[in-house]
């Protein structure tokens, strides 16, 4: 077996090891990229850990910036993510609606012809008009008035999927009966506690007396901080000035196998132009869409992000810069016994992604934790996910390759022949 | 056999125009394989200077220096980090990298060669921190070690690699007599016995007696050589 070793040995042992017979015991591991990182990296780490208050602080600093852009991407995702809440909930696989809409609080009108002309597919099994209205919901505890999203339909046709629908739509059959959206922020009054307590009764929702004649899940958005489901003719006594041959919203539902893709297009080939046809995928982009460019919600967070890794990037970007500064004589020393000033600046970058993953760490930890606060507190959809998780983490990283490439230009001031 | 250290001709000035000042003017130094030689002058005399062009620190102006077979005059970046590898550096302060043990700051010297196994470093790190008396101190950090304990510190460092000739600056300055004399020793021995020629600046008259030949310098000219 040893000599079996020496041999393979043989043929560049000698120039590599410098001394073969101590290297001969043990095959040596090749000088893979492995050592070429290794090596820059343990050196790296052994620095980092000399100085705990400064690897500390640098941790504290990149733990940091990785909270902040967490919080700021899992706010940005939850709004959205709320914001089309009530679409997403949406079991239709395509929908007709107005080219002029903007986002679904405030629906442009569609004659509601077209949900029938639709059914002229031998693919479309139903097309089920959707109304969307505000109103104002009077809190049956103290009165006050607060804006409420109306969302009417036919609760039995199944085109929408929100939770405890189905439980309550024979009740929705009654006349002035609504489901009340029992996510609606705190504002609208404790409707499921009275709800549990005394069943159905009576609200007042614009200037009409309504009932509260169960209870759904779908929960509050920018556009509205609740909502109400109730039947189309039921949307029809509360919205009085609406006109009959309009809707808001076609939500068409398919026969099982069909081709959603190839009946969008024919969709489009048999209606005018009045209205256009999306798969449920385009209606969601294009309601998060609106909210994206129309408004500065996704211009804010994505600043805030970039101002937490900025924040972040000058803190390590600090730390790395003293930590050569402090020790431009052992930096210096090792160019002189022959170290390249490639090698350094892999030791430089290898301090930084160490901070880069000893910081996220905690960091993700802290915002599991904090999401669950915060959700708890603003009832938006907040949540960690593998995918946000990624994204940070590659931010993180950047961040700290940007501040160890910055901190390199440093190692050039180690000038060996000053060591003397 | 070529000459370790081979100069000829050699100036070099700082800096440049109305500005530059000279500090070595044709210098003509030759060591020879297994020699001790002792650069000494007052300061300013240019010797730490000569070091530096030999140690391929810094680059050549003028003149021809070949260090182990090759040439520094027009030697790039490159060519110069390669050739330190083959020299042991002593310095006047020991420059240990004080995050790591007195065995791992050994090892530093050996862990430019990537292929070389963990172990094989820390061992050869090891037998040369006996070898220059340091048993038992292998794993403190230099801070826990004495001033003449670091520099034998830096010895093992220099020698562990094995290199073809040590360049030493004033490596007793910082120490006592005792020390200082024993560490000039340690260092003439350990060389004499591998081989390894040493050219060491100093002005330090104590450890004058471990070299085979005594160069003087003045004004960045060589203007006495004389056999110890």
């Amino acid at each position: 077996m040893n000599a079996l070793t020496k041999t393979t040995l043989l043929p560049w042992a000698p120039e590599n090891t410098g001394d073969a017979p101590a290297a001969a015991a043990t095959p040596p591991p090749s000088p893979g990229p492995l050592a070429t990182f290794l090596l820059p990296a343990r050196l790296a780490w052994r620095q980092l850990r000399a100085e705990r208050a400064r690897l500390f602080s640098a941790m504290a600093g990149v733990m940091f910036a990785a909270v902040l852009v967490f919080m700021q991407l899992g706010f940005r995702s939850a709004l959205f993510d709320s914001a089309t809440a009530l679409l997403t909930n949406m079991r239709a696989e395509l929908f007709l609606m107005n080219p002029l809409t903007t986002a679904s609080f405030r629906p442009e009108p569609l004659p509601r012809v077209r949900a029938h002309q639709a059914l002229a597919l031998p693919e479309v099994a139903q097309a089920v008009p959707v109304y969307l209205a505000q109103s104002t919901w009077r809190n049956p505890e103290d009165g006050s008035r607060r804006a409420i999203q109306m969302i009417g339909f036919d609760t039995e046709a199944g085109a929408m999927e929100f939770e405890g629908l189905d439980a309550i739509s024979p009740a929705l059959r009654r006349v002035d009966a609504v489901g009340f959206d029992d996510r609606s922020r705190p504002e609208f009054g404790a409707v499921a506690r009275i709800f549990a307590e005394r069943g159905p009764f009576e609200v007042q929702v614009g200037n009409r007396m309504v009932q509260v004649a169960g209870l759904v899940s779908i929960g509050p958005s920018f556009g509205a901080d609740g909502n109400l489901v109730m039947s189309e003719v039921n949307f029809r006594r509360m919205v009085r000035e609406r006109q009959a041959s309009n809707t808001d919203l076609v939500a068409i539902r398919l026969q099982p196998g069909a081709d959603v893709v190839a009946t969008q297009q024919r969709l489009r080939g048999i209606l005018p132009p009045d209205v256009v046809v999306l798969t449920h995928a385009q209606l969601v982009a294009h309601e998060r869409n609106y909210w994206e460019t129309a408004t500065p919600i996704g211009f804010i967070f994505a600043f805030g992000s970039v101002m937490g890794l900025i924040v972040g990037m000058v803190i390590v970007y600090q730390i790395l810069f003293s930590d050569i500064a402090n020790h431009l004589r052992e930096y210096a020393t090792l160019k002189a016994i022959g170290y390249s000033n490639f090698y350094l600046a892999r030791v430089v970058m290898a301090a930084a992604l160490i901070l880069a993953v000893i910081g996220f760490i905690p960091g993700a930890a802290l915002c599991i934790w904090l999401y669950d606060v915060v959700a708890g507190a603003t009832f938006l959809p907040l949540a960690m996910t593998a995918e946000r998780a990624t994204l940070v983490f590659a931010l993180i990283f950047a961040m700290c390759a940007a501040a160890g490439l910055l901190a390199m230009r440093k190692l050039r001031d180690a000038s060996p022949a000053d060591m003397f | 056999m070529t000459d370790p250290i081979g100069i000829s001709r050699l100036t070099f000035a700082y800096g440049e125009g109305e500005l530059r000042r000279p500090v070595l003017r044709d210098i003509d130094l030759t060591v020879h394989a297994g020699e001790v030689v002792l650069l000494t002058g007052p300061s300013g005399s240019g010797k730490t200077t000569l070091l530096t062009l030999i140690g391929a620190l810094r680059a050549m102006q003028e003149g021809s220096c070949r260090v182990l077979g090759r040439e520094l005059m027009g030697a790039s970046e490159r060519d110069r980090v390669r050739l330190r590898r083959s020299i042991g550096f002593i310095f006047q302060n020991h420059n240990l990298l004080g995050f790591l043990t007195a065995r791992q700051n050994v090892a530093m010297a050996l862990e430019i060669d990537a292929a070389l196994p963990e172990r094989v470093r820390l061992e050869r790190a090891g037998e040369m921190l006996r070898a220059v008396g340091l048993a038992g101190h292998e794993d403190k950090p230099p801070g826990k070690l004495s001033g003449g304990q670091r520099q034998r510190v830096a010895i093992a460092r220099a020698l562990v690699a094995g290199p073809g000739l040590v360049l030493a600056d004033e490596p007793t300055a910082a120490l006592d007599k005792v020390s200082g004399g024993e560490v000039a020793h340690l260092l003439r021995d350990m060389a004499k016995s591998r081989g390894t020629p040493i050219l060491l600046v100093t002005h330090d008259p104590r450890i004058l007696d471990i070299a085979d030949r005594v160069v003087a310098m003045e004004d960045g000219r060589i203007v006495e050589a004389q056999a110890a």
